[in-house]
């Protein structure tokens, strides 16, 4: 019955992390039609930047925030003066975050050398406490209370916002959303800044859980991409489901059938678009 | 005459390793060649079919694995086990094929990517078969024709023979009455299918055919090093010989060779000049991607082009 | 034989239907034009004749046979060609290359991948002749990105004659021709042979009128009038939808 929770929890833990990690790849990904290759590579930079400010001392929540704020910084940069010179021409875009994404991985190898290295949790979230029968570790339980908030906040930004309905009109129906007036360019910058802050936010937050060492970007990238494949570009709801439920098949493919871990993950990412090549919602360019 | 640009550079190759002298660079010509047939074989689906696929590693990992463990582990001879390897390969090809062309653009570069990562993990995990990270070693060389290739120069010469056919019958079947419609399905699908062209059965064609030559490199490949290990499947593996493809010039026959020798010499060479050759082939790649999008070998021609009609 | 018959053909997309019931029957030999206001089903109608859409109902016999689930690249085997609205020809290749490959369509030949196009002198002769029927021998060697926009619409012609079509479906072959570029192509258009039946949409009504036997007018996807030229010029529905649109 233990193992049953606690694999359960670690689910939905890992679903927290991945939920984080791929909402801000959907939203670029469903608004701009670029699938991000460099999202994982944010993702780590995040980690690496929030490492190095927890090693100066800096407050976990307030690293986490910064590296978020840093990534976006970069992300807007990436997307204004490579990604906007590309406009239109998707593929081009795609193979440019490609290069960047080996811009970024060799950078952290530069700076922070090849050892990897576990970031340490806030210490409001030390220990493990007992949960319906067995012990669990408090930040972990911290990282599904966290990813809530954010998929709270992220819900009410693109429901509740000008900007939100800017986002929705703009993955419904881009040119449409150009013909009523909606500052198109200035859209994409802000989405994706805000999807590569969710990523360096992300990095620093599975530090505790996941480490941070170099070929973590290329292990989170095809994460994000079944998560957003099997819950539907540019949604935010699919994000979530497709993050619990990778999150599940992952850690109880892992725990139950080891060798075939990856198989089992990867799997459903290629049923459903064997199935339905254009995604679960149809929105995948062909 | 029509072909003597290509007997120069089959020359200029032959005497390579007289006038590299150093082991170590014929070696890193070696690398240069299985890396080209790599490039080639990749640049039929991207190049001239207009799929671009993120899991080509997948084919040679697989032809590399497959050679290693028939030899080591069912004690196949060489030319069992590399014949072998090619018809699995092969064969995995057609089936992944029939999968990854459900769909197209991204959804094929999605399901390319899933399915190279299938492979990648089982290569990763399945320590039994696969000796899992650390792979399978102790594949000794043949001796092709009874001829002693543990040396670098007599390796080398092995692997331009293999270049050398791979190239020309490449080039014969990008000339080609199919390599036409391949060509043709890429710019105008619907054009062709009107025309009476079976589209799908243009492109799968194609994908078995990257697939069985991706193989091909995977046998010369586990040859050179001895040994194989799950990272020759690897997500990077994969997006590498896309860029060797895209920089060097895709729908071109030099392009992948121009960029396959870029990406080797880089990773070799420059590397012991320039500690972070990865971040610059990054930036040179974006440059390329950005500022010359048909890939160094058509912006060479046009440049040279442009500079010969000058006023 | 009838050389095309449409029955209970529907199309709809999300709940609109584009082609909402028609049945129609071009009889061998027959030029047939369909009219119809903006946004009346007529590309619809053609996808569906060429198989680049498949109907959700209704059948479609091409010379007797039904062709309905089938790909376009069969039923074009079975000789249908058309042209597109939009030019879909290959810009970087030279116009002999375009025909060349409208001439390969049908032949084995498209599948050899061992030995040289190039090399197939009588293949590249034929498609000279190609060009001479329709007047652009003298650019044979010149890229099709460099030629005028009414040279480019008289190749997509030439390419669907290489393929010696039975069923020949031109989709407005005159949009965006001036006066002069219009009348080579109509003379081109006369000069077809009998054996092949013609069904053309076109905007362009003087010239589109005077080619015609047969017209059919679409209104959102239905048949609303049919019948020869002065039938149709006279029937009240056919000004209440052109006038009315």
């Amino acid at each position: 019955m233990g193992f049953w929770i606690t694999q359960s929890l670690n689910s939905l833990a890992l679903g927290g992390l991945l939920f984080i990690l791929s909402a801000g790849f959907s939203l670029i990904f469903g608004l701009m039609r670029i699938a991000n290759l460099s999202h994982g590579a944010y993702f780590m930079l995040g980690a690496y930047v929030g490492l190095t400010l927890l090693q100066r001392g800096v407050n976990f929540w307030l690293a986490a925030l910064a590296a978020g704020a840093a990534i976006a910084i970069l992300g807007g940069l990436v997307e204004r003066i490579v990604l906007r010179q590309l406009a239109g021409r998707t593929l081009s875009q795609v193979l440019a975050t490609l290069g960047i994404a080996f811009i970024i991985a060799d950078a952290c190898l530069w700076i922070w050398s090849g050892d990897p290295i576990p970031l340490t949790g806030p210490a409001s979230l030390r220990g493990a406490v007992p949960v319906l029968g067995t012990h669990f570790p408090l930040y972990r339980l911290g990282v599904i209370g966290i990813a809530a908030v954010i998929a709270l906040a992220l819900w009410l930004l693109v429901e509740k916002t000008r900007i939100g309905a800017m986002i929705r009109a703009g993955v419904d129906d881009l040119d449409m959303a150009r013909a009523v007036g909606i500052p198109v360019k200035a859209l994409f910058t802000a989405v994706f800044c805000l999807g590569s802050a969710l990523a360096g936010l992300g990095g620093v937050i599975a530090g505790p859980i996941l480490s941070v060492y170099p070929g973590l970007d290329a292990d989170m990238l095809p994460l994000a991409l079944v998560v957003v494949i099997l819950g539907g570009v540019g949604s935010l709801g699919g994000a979530v489901l497709g993050s619990i439920v990778i999150g599940f098949i992952y850690t109880f493919g892992n725990a139950l059938l080891p060798d075939l871990a990856y198989v089992i993950l990867f799997l459903p990412m290629v049923i459903v678009l064997v199935a339905r090549p254009r995604g679960l919602f149809g929105r995948i360019a062909t | 005459m029509r072909y003597a640009p290509s007997i120069a550079a089959l020359a200029a190759l032959l005497a390579l390793p007289f006038a590299l002298g150093n082991d170590y660079y014929v070696n890193l010509a070696s690398q240069v060649l299985i890396a080209a047939i790599f490039a080639m074989s990749l640049n039929l689906l991207v190049g001239y079919g207009g799929m671009t696929s993120l899991g080509h590693a997948a084919y040679l990992g697989v032809g590399a694995y497959a050679t290693a463990w028939l030899t080591l582990r069912l004690g196949l001879g060489p030319l069992g086990a590399g014949a072998a390897a090619l018809a699995i390969t092969t064969l995995m090809a057609g089936f992944y094929g029939v999968l990854a062309l459900r769909a197209s653009g991204l959804g094929f570069l999605m399901i390319t990517l899933a399915l190279g990562q299938i492979l990648w993990g089982l290569a990763y995990r399945w320590v039994g078969v696969t000796g899992g990270d650390n792979g399978l070693s102790g594949l000794a060389r043949p001796a092709p024709l009874g001829i002693d290739i543990t040396g670098a120069r007599p390796f080398y010469f092995f692997a331009l023979a293999v270049f050398a056919v791979a190239f020309a019958l490449v080039a014969l079947f990008v000339r080609s009455p199919f390599g036409a419609s391949l060509q043709g399905a890429r710019d105008q699908p619907r054009r062709m299918r009107a025309l009476g062209y079976n589209v799908w059965m243009i492109r799968w064609i194609t994908f078995v055919l990257a697939g069985f030559w991706g193989a091909v490199a995977g046998v010369l490949y586990v040859y050179y090093n001895n040994f194989i290990s799950p990272h020759a499947l690897s997500l990077t593996q994969s997006a590498e010989v896309l860029l060797m493809v895209i920089a060097g010039g895709a729908a071109t026959l030099t392009g992948p060779v121009v960029g396959a020798a870029l990406v080797v010499v880089m990773k070799n060479v420059v590397s012991a000049y320039v500690e972070r050759w990865t971040l610059l082939l990054g930036v040179v790649f974006v440059l390329i991607v950005m500022f010359l999008p048909d890939g160094l070998v058509p912006g060479v021609q046009r440049l040279y082009a442009r500079w010969r009609t000058r006023p | 034989m009838t050389a095309l018959v449409l029955r209970g053909l529907r199309k709809s997309f999300g709940g609109l239907p584009a082609t909402d019931d028609v049945a129609l029957e071009i009889q061998r030999g027959e030029r047939r034009l369909i009219i119809g206001p903006n946004g009346a089903g007529k590309t619809t109608l053609f996808n569906l004749i060429s198989g680049d859409l498949k109907p959700d109902a209704g059948s479609v016999l091409l010379f007797g046979e039904e062709v309905a689930h089938l790909r376009p690249d069969q039923r074009a085997q079975r000789g249908l060609a058309r042209t597109y609205q939009i030019i879909t020809l290959f810009p970087r290749s030279t116009l002999v290359e375009n025909i060349v490959l409208a001439l390969m369509g049908l032949s084995p030949l498209r599948w050899h991948c061992w030995h040289r196009l190039a090399a197939r002198r009588e293949l590249y002769d034929r498609a000279r002749a190609v060009l001479e029927r329709v007047g652009l021998a003298h650019l044979a060697s010149r890229r099709v990105a460099d030629v005028s926009y009414g040279e480019k619409r008289r190749v997509e012609i030439a390419m669907a004659l290489a393929q010696q079509p039975r069923l020949l479906l031109l989709d407005e072959p005159l949009a965006g021709l001036s006066a002069e570029e219009r009348r080579s192509v109509q003379d081109l258009l006369e000069a077809i042979p009998r054996d092949i039946s013609i069904v053309m949409i076109e905007h362009d009504m003087d010239t589109a009128l005077a080619f015609a036997e047969k017209i059919t007018v679409l209104h959102y996807g239905k048949v609303i009038v049919e019948g020869d030229r002065a039938h149709v010029v006279a029937h009240p529905r056919t000004r209440e939808v052109y006038l009315g649109a």
